[in-house]
């Protein structure tokens, strides 16, 4: 029994198993020297993970330790997804940090340990095996956010992410415990037949809540948002890259697992929660980011509306929605590791800058990248026919199907609003001023490829998606039932 | 019929473009002029290759024809067409696109990404005539946004990024209601094939029961609500009043090559909308807006008359005429009647080649003078008489004189709308006078006279190549002034399918009406 329990979760324990390897060669060998060498390896690693995980399992759900651990078609999407962008942003990110000596052994090795977090929480099947999975990757986070140990402003990124994380998951254990309290266990499943049999007494849905606002905390939801431009601007860029693609992928994935798997039977009394931290999240990320000069935080304003459209999938509450969310959620990390790979790309006498107004005239001096940006800059606006429309165009039919016309209304007018900041950073490369100090033209190596690639993506996508329809499609019928 | 041929047609430009785009580098002159020559030559193909769809058309048919069928994503279709309706489109585009270039002989600024916008806007305006598939369509419809806020952004004049902006925000809030109603007609009639499937939106028919939402009686119901959605996109784009204000910035600020393409082709997007989905999809909820439309058509027609009147930009001013002129558009479609289409349609394309025209013509004495401004001119009729002719023929044009293709238009939808509201048509009437003042007047003041600006002494004439520009736009208006029936009868058949469809479905909504009254 154990041992098929092991094999269910050998992926975890495989990357978890090299993670504590490579520290412990680190620190016998020659420590940061060959930190290059192990983003490198531990990115390798994640793809080859990524690919097992994607051949596995064959649409089957293995239920490992009882019901802790489920290994289903969702989780591996999500897992392909995570280990994926992973992967990605850990090569997009060696160049960087070497140039400027933050690229330390710990680093690829902290980044594997929150994967395996991540890959918990999206496989986690009772409320300790989430809470695990979730702290897991959270102090891995924590750490990562505050890398640059002598700047500040990293520095207080990661104290800022750690005190509000905590805060977080606080409100999460306590909604598990009121959720323990009503349902008698800390199953999902358990918890799903007593929603179902006993009703919902008042005590479970004031844990559902508390679960929702942790949950939401980690999706950076409004009104759970706060941390989210701080710390973008203050980690290094690479590390925000990270926040901003993997870190989403679980914590949605992990929103869908519980509030479908745990709590599938009272959809109505959760959806309309999801669907009004949708809109507030969408409206709340589309205006503020008007006033940003900044272009990290004004990527963190943009993350916070397109978990907004994320979470309008999720609150459908059906099949499909999950579907839409799956798929909004790969093309919005497919797009974000593209604009992140522009952003590291953005640097002035070699150090790197973040004012959007010296993107001027960047067109004239770039114009392959510039073009990429365009594309990223457009899809991320939801303007056909990049891939980006597409994504609004899934959760916006599952938000209609619903019937949540209004909230699908809601997302259109939204985006409007969104698109005007989207087109200021085009406004600033392709109409601006000509300016004499111009960003470096340095060659971009990885970061030009994945910029490109991504670009690419987004249009030739729309073609047939690559399949990812077809495998969101099966994710979702495994967890909604 | 199995054929690709639209398809080919629809991507020729894009593969140039692409080819532009990878293949051409540098800066320097010979670049740009390769660049020119080479959307010159792909625009003119695709005009010649879109003839064997004119000659292969079978204007009987009123089926959709040449159809192209791929599947695609999310159980949607890849699928292009054309019928009586969208083919003049069509053509209209090709044939506007090779002589907007060659109108960009001189762009000196960025020559290779201004063709490649060009290029690319081309195919995304074939496809939005020949989409059968409504989120296909919507896809070219939207993307159609970008190469234009580019061209007006990039090349365009000193408040380009104003109207950049203004041109973008605007259209794109109208598309995206149109947007959620696509969603919702998806789920109602699980199909997004606009017509010639097995279930096709042409033929479904959503409801039309009046209920109430936030305390107000929705007559007409979902169709009303549909029609709403929609109007909101075209009724931007057309531009009727008062959403019409980013079209005078956008015009002025665009570039002579930007302001014919928005001219002669994109406007056409509102009202070839209208009648491929407004009209045939939401009959009840068209006839339940109907005379608000009209209406509005009408103080479009006068005040956009009047406000041009009182213009100082020359662009400004033919910007605001072409507002009118789309009004008597919008009239034309909603009389729903066989004259009032016919006259919409026709006076689409006839004012694709006279405000087209127009545009070009000011964009000869804007490459000279480097000013726009109306004052600055006057007698040029002394140094420039093949202008002044030219000049002359067009606003005459405008103005709907007999034996130009701008009468025929305003004079069969004025006719249609007679029908179905006389007060309207009696405003509307009203705006032929205004217009031909405004243009007269604007002629005056430019082309009459005595030459006495100093600027303007050495002013030269047109040349051979602004001269071979505007002579197909003169044939053509000529042409289809004399013998509109070359038109009319290309759609007829389709548009009088359109009119009995539109009439059997108000009448199977007012018996179902009755016998729902009856049974209470």
């Amino acid at each position: 029994m154990i041992s098929a329990d092991l094999n269910i979760i050998l992926p975890e324990i495989v990357l978890a198993g090299f993670a504590l390897l490579g520290l412990l060669g680190a620190v016998y060998t020659s420590k940061d020297k060959a930190a290059g060498v192990l983003v490198w390896v531990t990115a390798v690693v994640m793809v080859l993970l990524a690919a097992w995980v994607a051949m596995s399992g064959d649409g089957t759900t293995n239920i490992a330790f009882h019901g802790m651990f489920i290994d289903d078609s969702f989780a591996r999407f999500a897992k392909v997804a995570i280990l994926l962008s992973a992967a990605a942003v850990l090569v997009m990110s060696e160049s960087y940090m070497k140039l400027r000596g933050l690229l330390r052994f710990e680093y690829p090795m902290l980044v594997a340990l929150a994967v395996v977090g991540m890959m918990m929480m999206v496989s986690a099947g009772d409320l300790m095996a989430l809470y695990m999975g979730l702290e897991l990757q959270s102090l891995a986070l924590y750490v990562v956010a505050s890398l640059r140990r002598d700047s500040v402003k990293s520095t207080e990124a990661g104290l800022k992410y750690f005190v509000l994380g905590a805060l977080s998951s606080g409100l999460l254990l306590y909604g598990a415990s009121l959720v323990y309290g009503y349902a008698g266990t800390t199953l999902f499943a358990g918890i799903i037949t007593t929603a179902q049999t006993g009703g919902t007494s008042l005590g479970l849905l004031f844990g559902l809540v508390f679960l929702i606002s942790g949950l939401a905390f980690k999706v950076s939801a409004v009104p759970f948002h706060m941390w989210t431009p701080d710390v973008y601007e203050g980690a290094p860029t690479p590390i925000a890259a990270f926040f901003a693609t993997a870190p989403k992928v679980a914590a949605m994935g992990l929103f869908a697992r519980v509030m479908h798997d745990a709590f599938g039977q009272i959809v109505s009394d959760w959806s309309q929660i999801v669907a009004l931290l949708s809109v507030l999240s969408m409206f709340f990320g589309s205006v503020a980011a008007i006033g940003q000069t900044n272009i990290k935080r004004l990527m963190a304003f943009s993350s916070i509306a397109h978990m907004g459209y994320a979470l309008m999938g999720l609150a459908a509450g059906t099949a499909f929605g999950v579907q839409a969310m799956l798929v909004y959620m790969a093309i919005y990390v497919t797009m974000n590791l593209g604009t992140f790979a522009f952003i590291l790309l953005m640097q002035k006498d070699g150090a790197p800058v973040t004012d959007i107004t010296l993107l001027n005239m960047y067109a004239k001096t770039n114009p392959g990248r510039a073009l990429a940006m365009l594309v990223l800059l457009f899809s991320l606006a939801g303007v056909p026919p990049m891939l980006g429309f597409f994504g609004k165009f899934y959760v916006l039919r599952a938000a209609y199907e619903a019937n949540m016309a209004w909230l699908a209304v809601a997302g259109v007018i939204a985006s409007v609003i969104g698109a005007y900041y989207y087109l200021r950073i085009v406004f600033y490369m392709y109409f601006g001023e000509e300016r004499s100090d111009t960003l470096d033209h340095q060659n971009g190596g990885v970061l030009t490829v994945v910029l490109m690639a991504s670009a690419v993506i987004m249009i030739v996508g729309i073609a047939n998606m690559f399949g990812v329809e077809g495998m969101a499609a099966s994710a979702a019928a495994s967890l909604v039932n | 019929m199995d054929t690709h041929l639209l398809s080919i047609i629809t991507f020729i430009p894009a593969f140039a473009a692409l080819i532009l785009a990878v293949f051409l580098r540098g800066d320097d002159a010979a670049a740009g002029r390769n660049a020119k020559w080479l959307a010159f030559i792909t625009t003119t193909v695709t005009f010649l290759i879109s003839l064997f769809v004119l000659f292969d058309f079978d204007p009987s048919n009123t089926d959709f024809q040449f159809v192209d069928e791929a599947d695609w994503l999310l159980g949607l279709k890849y699928r292009l067409g054309v019928d009586g309706i969208s083919i003049l489109f069509v053509m209209l585009t090709t044939f506007m696109m090779p002589l907007v270039i060659a109108a960009s002989w001189n762009v000196e600024h960025r020559v290779k990404e201004y063709m490649i916008a060009f290029l690319l806007l081309e195919t995304l305006m074939l496809g939005v005539f020949m989409a059968l598939d409504l989120v296909l369509f919507y896809l070219f419809f939207e993307a159609g946004l970008i190469p234009m806020f580019l061209i007006i952004g990039i090349w365009g004049g000193k408040e380009r990024i104003y109207a950049s902006f203004k041109f973008f925000l605007y259209t794109f809030l109208g598309s995206v209601l149109m947007l959620v109603a696509m969603v919702a007609m998806f789920t109602e009639a699980g199909t997004t094939c606009i017509g010639g499937c097995e279930i096709s939106l042409l033929t479904h028919n959503f409801g039309s029961e009046s209920f109430e939402l936030l305390g107000i009686q929705i007559v007409g119901g979902m169709q009303t609500l549909m029609f709403l959605a929609f109007f909101a996109s075209f009724a931007v784009k057309m531009p009727m009043w008062p959403v019409h204000t980013w079209l005078p910035d956008a015009h002025v600020q665009a570039p002579t090559a930007g302001s014919v393409v928005l001219a002669a082709i994109l406007l056409k997007m509102g009202g070839y909308g209208f009648l491929r989905f407004s009209l045939p999809m939401f009959p009840v909820g068209s006839e339940v807006m109907t005379p608000l439309i009209l209406w509005m058509s009408a103080i479009a027609i006068v005040y956009t008359s009047l406000v041009a009147l009182v213009q100082q930009d020359m662009k400004k001013l033919i910007a605001y005429s072409s507002v009118a002129h789309m009004g008597f558009v919008t009239m034309g479609i909603f009389a729903a009647n066989q004259q009032g289409i016919d006259g919409a349609i026709f006076q689409m394309i006839s004012h694709g080649f006279i405000s087209g025209a127009l545009f070009l013509s000011v964009g000869v004495i804007y490459d000279r003078m480097h000013t726009r401004d109306i004052d600055a001119y006057g007698g040029l009729v002394n140094r420039m008489p093949a202008y002044a002719l030219v000049f002359m023929f067009f606003t005459m044009a405008n103005v709907g004189l007999p034996g130009t293709s701008g009468f025929v238009g305003e004079f069969l939808t004025l006719m249609a709308t007679f029908q179905v509201n006389t007060w309207v048509a009696a405003v509307a009437t009203t705006g032929v006078i205004f217009s031909a003042a405004y243009a007269l007047w604007l002629y005056r003041r430019v082309v009459m006279g005595d030459l006495i600006k100093e600027s303007l002494k050495a002013i030269t004439d047109m040349t051979a190549r602004e001269k071979w520009i505007i002579a197909p736009l003169v044939a053509m208006t000529l042409i289809l002034g004399v013998y509109p029936a070359l038109v009319l009868d290309m759609i007829g058949p389709s548009v009088a399918a359109l009119v009995d469809n539109y009439d059997m479905a108000l009448e199977a909504a007012d018996t179902a009406v009755q016998t729902a009254d009856a049974s209470h």
